[in-house]
């Protein structure tokens, strides 16, 4: 498939105001991912990864320094761009397929095309047989897969991934990481991981984006040349691994001291408490 | 200690379904046996068996179904008006800041005045009839609904008001596919309280705004006529209606809201 998509980030900036005083989150970003390319970002909590996501995925603004998808900048959001969070965020009230169709609701397509779509993305992440279950019947696992499935089903160019296995169990991760790398192989289209887990990073990536925190900057860039499937015992993954892992022993001092600006008030500071209409 | 319950659940033996008619049926026997045996002479005890002929001869005679009728009309027409309105008021509440700033404030000052309070007023402005009583009916469904709207919307998640500007969402989008569906379970609930609320200010409308027809009224006129058959008659029958409106809403709700699991039982 031959998708779209090259993103340009350069000296990208963002810092927040915590009572008055500017808090930098984001100093300095750099990076050019490639159209169809996996990239993982990993660090610490407190590195600016998730704001780095939320960036680009367009939820946050006022940024300086330049996002550009395809050569034009980024502002707001876009069916160009999917997210899957963390937390999977399924409407409770729709079931499965519900859930995925909504996702379509300004696509453009005949409900004959959405239908169609929305049943080759049931089938890409597996979930034949439930599409007609309400999330409160799903597991972690199989939520985050719908919730995979709805970001994928407006064909975006690029997929942004949150930590998105973050609060699964081992076993269900590895079998996610596992599926994720062979919805990426078919969709062929860029994603960019971002994670904590740095085994997971190396598993998934073309890339291994290393970020430093306070501010969050781009400490090192580990290329991963390894074939698919990734065998995680393999010494030269093992190598990998430890050479990531070392970016972060390199300063025990800011890596053992505890957050100072933990991404909390981040949250809290620019989600709109509820929605409203500016009457 | 533990194993007393049990033991005597055992010796009992009742079946679940039953247990809850234990209690009523004990006091029927404890009235009829009081009567039988006339450990009481006063006129204000009667006989089961005289408030049975009584129904009898309420339902027979149509008495009954008029007088329901209209309180049910009355009851209904408030409700609907009320949560109507409480809807609409207690969305916009949600929805827009400069709104609630503007009148929410008098609105929550509003709220805090019993319900019985605006009888006097209503019954200058709209008199003893049926405007009267549907007003006052409205007001008693309305509080309710108003603020369970308003803070089932203010409570929708912000991770999902995210997923809809992800995904592109109108804001009308948002309201209908998002805004409304994650605050339902608060505005049914709201609605639930107030299908109660009407149905006990509808008795109340008519003890205090005297005049025209309605169950309460009924009892009023047994009360005065030292009709005590007639009185209990009209507990019970007020007793069934309020069970069963409170029974057809739970199961409406739980019906709408089964998206939730079994977080939500019927009541």
């Amino acid at each position: 498939m031959a998708h779209t998509g090259t993103l340009d980030i350069s000296h990208l900036s963002k810092q927040y105001d915590v009572k008055g005083a500017a808090l930098p989150v984001l100093e300095d970003i750099t990076l050019t991912i490639q159209p169809g390319e996996f990239v993982s970002v990993v660090g610490t909590s407190g590195c600016g990864k998730s704001t780095l996501l939320r960036l680009i995925v367009g939820l946050e603004d006022d940024y300086r320094g330049e996002i550009l998808l395809d050569g034009k900048r980024v502002v707001g959001t876009s069916l160009q761009r999917g997210i899957v969070f963390q937390e999977h965020r399924l409407f409770p009230w729709l079931t499965v397929e519900q859930n995925i169709s909504l996702a379509l609701l300004n696509s453009g397509l005949s409900e004959g095309d959405q239908f169609r779509t929305v049943q080759s993305h049931i089938d890409l992440v597996g979930l034949n047989g439930f599409e007609h279950a309400y999330p409160y019947q799903l597991s972690g696992g199989m939520s985050q897969r719908v919730a995979i499935a709805r970001a994928l089903v407006t064909r975006p160019d690029i997929l942004l991934l949150d930590e998105p296995f973050g609060a699964l169990d081992a076993l269900t991760r590895a079998y996610l990481q596992q599926e994720l790398h062979r919805i990426w192989e078919a969709e062929g289209i860029t994603m960019i991981l971002v994670t904590h887990d740095v085994e997971e990073a190396v598993y998934l990536g073309e890339r291994v984006v290393v970020m430093e925190p306070r501010p969050g900057r781009i400490r090192r860039i580990v290329p991963v040349d390894l074939a698919h499937p990734r065998e995680r015992s393999a010494p030269a993954f093992s190598r990998i691994r430890d050479t990531v892992l070392r970016e972060f022993g390199d300063k025990p001092a800011a890596a053992a001291a505890p957050p100072l600006a933990p991404e909390v008030p981040v949250v809290t500071d620019h989600v709109p408490l509820a929605f409203q209409f500016a009457i | 200690m533990s194993d007393t319950p049990i033991h005597l659940g055992r010796r009992l033996a009742i079946p679940r379904a039953l247990r809850g008619w234990v209690l009523p049926i004990a006091l029927i026997v404890l009235w009829w046996a009081a009567v039988a045996f006339g450990w009481s002479q006063s006129p204000l005890l009667v006989a089961p068996s005289k408030v049975w002929d009584t129904a009898v001869e309420q339902i027979v005679s149509g008495k009954l179904f008029s007088a329901l009728a209209a309180s049910l009309w009355r009851d209904l027409a408030g409700f609907a008006i009320g949560s109507t309105v409480g809807l609409v008021f207690g969305t916009a509440l949600g929805l827009s800041r400069l709104f609630e700033k503007m009148v929410g404030p008098t609105f929550h000052t509003v709220k805090q005045i019993s319900l019985f309070a605006w009888i006097p007023l209503i019954s200058v402005w709209f008199g003893l009839g049926d405007t009267a009583k549907v007003v006052f009916l409205s007001l008693a469904a309305f509080f309710p609904v108003v603020l369970n709207t308003f803070e089932g919307i203010r409570a929708v998640p912000a991770d999902l008001l995210e997923v809809s500007r992800v995904l592109r969402f109108t804001r009308r989008q948002t309201l209908w596919r998002v805004v409304i569906p994650a605050a339902s379970p608060s505005i049914f609930a709201g609605i639930h309280l107030a299908l109660i609320y009407a149905w006990l200010a509808t008795l109340g409308a008519e003890y205090l705004l005297v005049s025209g027809k309605g169950i309460g009224n009924t009892m009023i006129d047994g009360r005065e006529n030292f009709w005590m058959d007639l009185v209990l008659f009209g507990v019970i029958v007020v007793g069934t209606v309020g069970f069963t409106l409170n029974w057809i809403a739970g199961h409406i709700e739980a019906r709408l809201l089964r998206w939730r699991g079994r977080s939500v039982a019927a009541h």
